[in-house]
């Protein structure tokens, strides 16, 4: 089902948390809502849930307008942050829930509510815990009752709120390619807020980086990070070296090896993994000082210091492989002679 | 196997609980006990199979009852109201809740009867308006002990409904539940435990209750003759022996029924998984 969002607007008090939002997701992409704190993502999600009224706006859910239509009746899948798990029902009960609610003629039959219920629970693999009440599970546990939950009433559409923020590291790397996979299983539009880059370039097919109550950019995770629309988008995905552009970066970027003809922009982006590190011959071909290096597993960062006369002193930082590091044999304090490869300008 | 404590002083804690216990509470009931001992078994059965007092009984324990169950619901209502709304004058009506619980009970029982006897402000109301005489009838004595026993249901639903997570709410709403189902479903299932206790307390004092049911019940033998009322009429006789006897029974029922509801209560979390 697609999601077609016309101007969204929602105002707390005097602060704006959503500012004029179009938004169109076609049927079956599995979304990321990307953002720092603050930048109403999840009062996005909630207005198109209907947990929140829009001051301005129209929400159209598979070409029917539901802008004014109850939570109960837009035919969505929601799943809380913190899981809000009936505590008073066990695992059973809450999954079977959404089913026994439903009006007596389309009330499916007790028998058809346990087989289902029980289809679902094996779908999140935890059938043998069908007797056991919210509390006595685990944060990841939890987690996967709740969206076994949202899919027993088999929703249009999924939205999840921060689905792993309460998770610890590892069971939240797990719990993202569950998700992935249980996506491409049921195909079913989803949605879901997050403010971990890493956790939406890896889950989401498609990416809205919002900022402000804006959107900054929407596009494919590789879009997103190849060809960032602005400086924002640029920060806040991945890792970046900003460079000024005042005269002395842009000598420095030049002699870098990085071509400028008519500057771009006002500051230069450089990934650090567009940076080729060598050790320097001669002083003269020096660009920069190593000052310490990282292990990020597969990966080194290094932190360079820039050569040149009264430079700032800030960091730049560039990534190699480990094993092309340990081929440099380079120790703190070398000079090395840098290769930039590429950038992107922004004003 | 050795537990460990934070806070140090298990035995002196307990030690205090239990000879606090003893001074203020079974010490005193055990003399009503070993008093009433001084009847004959068959003087005893006696007293308190005695019709008057019977009817008495009847009397304070079906108000008791109805006047908790209705204090339970418009508590409930009130507490509801104070969570989830913000309104002007607020804070001025919640700390009228409590006010029952600093008045002397005689003055409320005094204030009620004036207004509620047939020619009284709300009294001759009712009266003309629907035939139904309040004071002076067992209706007065529930009125009354609605009054006393309110602030005990706000208060223990209040912090409940308080800490209620309202996305439990959120979530049944997606899952298409009506307002209904949400709040019989949903909220009132967490409340439960709570609203028990409240009616609980609320029962418990209403049975006790004596200085504001006198001046509003009438006092007509065999009709809205309170137990307490009876007991201090012994008293006024120099019937020790008969007050302990009445006292003694009632203090029985009283525990019974208040166990009854522990338990009741006790299920009730243990099916809800709060325990």
């Amino acid at each position: 089902m697609s999601i077609i969002l016309t101007n969204i607007s929602k105002n707390f008090g005097k602060f704006a948390a959503l500012n004029h939002i179009n938004l169109e997701i076609p049927e079956g992409e599995l979304v990321a809502l990307l953002g720092p704190s603050g930048c109403g993502k999840t009062t996005l999600l909630r207005i198109i849930a209907g947990l929140e009224q829009a001051d301005s706006g129209r929400v159209v859910l598979n070409g029917e307008d539901k802008t004014e239509q109850h939570v109960s009746h837009r035919g969505i899948g929601f799943v809380f942050q913190h899981y809000a798990l009936f505590r008073h029902m066990t695992v059973f009960d809450n999954i079977a829930f959404g089913l026994r609610v439903k009006p007596k003629k389309h009330r499916p039959g007790e028998a058809d509510i346990t087989q289902k219920v029980h289809a679902l629970l094996e779908l999140v693999q935890l059938d043998w815990l069908h007797d056991r009440f919210p509390d006595q599970l685990s944060g990841g546990q939890r987690q996967r009752i709740a969206l076994a939950r949202a899919l027993a009433v088999e929703p249009d559409v999924l939205l999840l709120d921060e689905p792993f923020g309460a998770l610890d590291a590892s069971v939240r790397k797990d719990l993202r390619q569950w998700l992935r996979n249980l996506h491409h299983e049921l195909n079913v539009t989803s949605i879901f807020v997050t403010h971990d880059q890493e956790e939406a370039m890896e889950v989401a097919s498609q990416v809205v980086v919002l900022n402000h109550g804006r959107i900054e950019q929407q596009g494919a995770p590789s879009d997103i990070y190849d060809h960032p629309a602005n400086a924002f988008v640029s920060r806040f995905i991945g890792q970046t070296n900003v460079f000024s552009g005042d005269d002395q970066d842009t000598i420095w970027l030049q002699s870098s090896g990085l071509p400028i003809n008519d500057k771009p922009g006002k500051t230069a982006h450089v990934r650090p993994h567009d940076i080729d590190v060598e050790k320097a011959s001669d002083e003269a071909s020096a660009h920069a000082v190593l000052k310490d290096w990282q292990h990020l597993g597969a990966l080194i960062r290094i932190e360079l210091v820039k050569n040149a006369a009264d430079a700032d002193n800030a960091t730049v930082y560039a990534e190699m492989p480990n094993e092309q590091f340990k081929r440099l044999q380079l120790n703190r304090g070398d000079k090395v002679s840098l290769r930039i490869r590429n950038a992107h300008w922004f004003h | 196997m050795r537990k460990s404590y934070i806070m140090p002083g298990f035995k002196p804690t307990l030690g205090f609980t239990l000879v606090y216990l003893c001074l203020i509470v079974l010490i005193p009931l055990s003399t009503l006990f070993f008093k009433s001992m001084e009847l004959s078994a068959e003087d005893f059965f006696n007293i308190i199979t005695h019709k008057r007092v019977v009817a008495s009984f009847r009397v304070s324990f079906t108000t008791a009852l109805v006047a908790a169950s209705i204090a339970s619901i418009f508590g409930f209502i009130i507490a509801w109201t104070f969570v989830r709304y913000s309104f002007p004058g607020k804070r001025l009506l919640d700390a009228l809740i409590d006010l029952p619980f600093a008045l002397p009970t005689a003055v409320a029982g005094i204030v009620l009867a004036t207004i509620y006897q047939p020619n009284g402000l709300i009294g001759q109301w009712l009266m003309q308006g629907f035939g139904v005489q309040v004071a002076y009838k067992p209706l007065g004595i529930v009125v009354a002990l609605i009054f006393i026993s309110l602030p005990f249901v706000v208060r223990t639903v209040e912090p409940v409904l308080q800490e209620f997570d309202s996305s439990m709410e959120e979530a049944a709403a997606s899952l298409g539940a009506s307002r209904l189902q949400v709040f019989v479903k949903i909220i009132f299932p967490n409340i439960f435990p709570a609203l028990l206790t409240g009616f609980a307390l609320a029962f418990a004092r209403g049975i006790g209750e004596y200085g504001s049911v006198i001046f509003i019940a009438g006092n007509l033998p065999y009709v809205s003759e309170i137990v307490p009322l009876m007991i201090v009429t012994r008293l006024e006789q120099y019937d020790i022996p008969g007050a302990t006897a009445i006292a003694l029974t009632m203090l029985l029922i009283s525990f019974v029924m208040l166990l009854v509801i522990n338990l009741l209560q006790l299920w009730v979390r243990k099916r809800s998984g709060q325990l």
